[in-house]
């Protein structure tokens, strides 16, 4: 089709003034690493649907053991071994109390007379395994956020001092880290937790005794890398003292792979602690951690697999989620992935 | 080179005197004592048996012959298994341990090698997102868990293979593996997607399918074979994973392995077992730690052993 000339009128048209300043301007607002980082976060699903679930999961470790009202630690012989029966989904044929007795079906809320509701069932000495459940996931949260906290300020320490300071100090710090990194973990946790008094300090202590190598190295070469840089120097030909580099310029730049690091911490230190409360080192009855719990629920799993079912899925979840969330931030928080 | 050997061999001794002394003396400061079931025994026979396993001499000279006999290859006398060399009871469980590692390895590499191709190939589909989501599983779920429920359902429900033991061939040997397998498993998926994605990416791909190469060439000729050169630094964590996995897996089947006789050893007060077994268990990790480092070198020449110095 033919535009016609006549039909657009002069005054139609408006003359562009080549503004020199427009050429400079920055048209999108300007964004900090960490608002970059969370905007390419946010587009990671997995993530964020795991974090929804982490959160949710330490709201009940947190709430859940006085929801119902009953004591984890309060034994009821006439309740014992009851299967899960929730109200409401009990009319759905699942969680309504009917369990094997003497190899028939029955209801067994109905055969023991009991009345109320246990929601995920009862142990073999009758105590709630909901309330039991949640106080387990906070003592394993509890010792997993200590374990990787302790870890971070070993690590970042140690690795912070090495690469900053080098030379002989560096040399001699190397040398320790290479002999103890040598040393398989899982040996050093075994040995620490038979050597002290079984209970959450000392599987905070075994745990922690080498977790701090990998972060203590990570944190070396990225000190390593920034400090040799321009703003560094600047930063020092103008007198500023060691403090205040460490502080308002190298720590900033390595906080995101301190991050990404320690979600995986977290979940090492979950897994650490249920290995050792399963294989019968690690937490000591009454106490309840996933790890009990799963032990005490895999002796029963022939009668009673919802003992062993619900501990087994929150600790499946809660390593997934923290396992997705960490990838999800390294993809967001590590420049080389940067699109 | 050479050099790089020689300095990681004199590190592995290091490292290997120091977990040896270290266990030493950590087995001292042990609450209980190993005899302390003879609790039947006046004080004339303790000081009998004490002699024979050779407690009764002060705690540096018994770490001197400890250390001496370690040197010669003797691990001592386990203190349960009356008169038994803690030598012998390793062999006798070695091979149980070794099988089931040795099928996780193999399944576990091969079937994650496969799931990590089919991801890069088809990325962003519903193909990558099923195996990586298998992969984050495998990573995820603790062995225990998985094997515990392994044993609920396919053997003791369903009655599929045996739920237990050593004594039905290879059938007893296939749940055990399967659960040991899925850290190998996730991790070689894991891996072998970044790296194929990488190489896909590379020049001398697109030369070939330039060339006219069909998909299939390219992905087994080209990309997986230059993928597959950094899976060797996957084989450290995978050990080190078979070997945690064993202590538990071997525990729920009930498998003779040498997990197993950790885990009771430490529930024994067997001293001279568990020195044993740490050390058994330290030396593997360490040589397979020191032998990827090597192995990488040499497979991959673009790798300079010293660090890129010249």
């Amino acid at each position: 089709m033919q535009l016609d000339k006549q039909q657009l009128p002069p005054e139609k048209f408006e003359r562009v003034v080549i503004d020199n300043d427009s050429a400079e301007r920055i048209t999108k607002p300007s964004l900090s690493f960490w608002q970059d980082a969370w905007l390419r976060l946010r587009k990671n699903k997995a993530a964020i649907v795991s974090m929804v679930v982490l959160v949710l999961l330490v709201l009940m470790a947190l709430v859940g053991p006085h929801l119902n009202g009953r004591s984890g630690d309060v034994q009821n012989l006439r309740h014992a071994n009851l299967p899960p029966k929730i109200p409401g989904i009990e009319k759905l044929g699942i969680f309504n109390g009917v369990g094997e007795l003497g190899g028939q079906k029955l209801d067994l809320y109905e055969v023991k007379k009991v009345d109320e509701y246990y929601w995920f069932g009862t142990d073999g000495l009758g105590r709630d395994l909901f309330t039991r459940l949640w106080e387990g996931t906070q003592i394993s949260l509890l010792i997993a956020f200590i374990a990787a906290l302790i870890d971070v300020v070993i690590g970042v320490a140690y690795g912070g001092i090495s690469g900053y300071f080098g030379g002989r100090t560096d040399d001699v710090m190397q040398r320790v880290v290479e002999i103890l990194i040598g040393i398989p973990t899982l040996i050093v946790v075994i040995l620490m937790i038979l050597i002290m008094e079984p209970g959450i300090t000392a599987i905070i202590i075994a745990i922690s005794i080498t977790g701090w190598i990998g972060m203590s190295r990570i944190v070396r070469a990225q000190i390593l890398k920034f400090k040799g840089q321009e703003f560094v120097l600047a930063s020092r030909t103008l007198g500023a003292s060691h403090n205040r580099i460490i502080t308002k310029h190298l720590l900033p730049n390595i906080l995101g792979i301190v991050i990404i690091n320690t979600m995986f911490t977290i979940p090492s230190a979950i897994f650490f602690e249920a290995f050792l409360s399963f294989i019968g080192i690690g937490l000591q009855p009454p106490a309840a951690s996933l790890g009990t719990l799963i032990n005490d629920g895999y002796k029963v799993m022939e009668f009673q697999p919802y003992v062993l079912l619900f501990p087994a899925l929150v600790i499946s979840i809660l390593m997934i989620a923290f396992n997705l969330i960490g990838d999800g931030l390294r993809d967001a928080l590590d420049p080389k992935m940067k699109d | 080179m050479v050099k790089y050997v020689g300095k990681r061999l004199i590190y592995m001794f290091l490292t290997m005197f120091l977990i040896a002394t270290a266990t030493f003396f950590l087995m001292q400061t042990l609450p209980g004592s190993p005899i302390a079931s003879y609790n039947k025994l006046n004080e004339s026979q303790r000081a009998i048996v004490e002699k024979k396993y050779g407690i009764d001499k002060p705690k540096p000279v018994q770490y001197a012959i400890y250390m001496k006999n370690l040197a010669q290859g003797d691990l001592g006398t386990s203190f349960v298994f009356k008169g038994k060399s803690v030598n012998d009871l390793l062999a006798s469980r070695f091979k149980p341990s070794f099988i089931l590692g040795a099928q996780a390895m193999v399944f576990g590499t091969i079937i994650g090698i496969l799931l990590g191709i089919i991801a890069a190939l088809r990325q962003n589909t519903f193909w990558d997102y099923g195996s990586t989501f298998f992969a984050i599983l495998g990573i995820s779920i603790p062995s225990f868990v998985f094997a515990s429920l392994l044993q609920y359902w396919v053997a003791s429900e369903w009655h599929l293979l045996p739920v237990g033991l050593w004594n039905d061939g290879w059938k007893s040997s296939i749940l055990p593996s399967i659960a040991l397998a899925m850290g190998p498993l996730a991790l070689s998926a894991r891996f072998i997607r970044t790296e194929m994605i990488e190489v896909l990416s590379s020049d001398y791909i697109t030369l070939a399918k330039a060339k006219g190469a069909n998909g299939f060439e390219i992905a087994f000729k080209h990309a997986l074979r230059n993928a597959l050169i950094p899976l060797v630094t996957v084989l450290g964590p995978v050990a080190a994973g078979l070997v945690t996995g064993s202590l538990v897996v071997e525990q729920i089947f009930a498998i003779p392995g040498i997990g197993e006789q950790f885990v009771s050893s430490i529930m024994s007060n067997d001293h001279a077992t568990i020195m044993g077994t740490t050390l058994f268990f330290s030396a593997f990790l360490i040589v397979v730690i020191f032998i990827v480092d090597i192995l990488y070198g040499i497979i991959d020449p673009r790798i300079r052993l010293s660090g890129g110095k010249n």
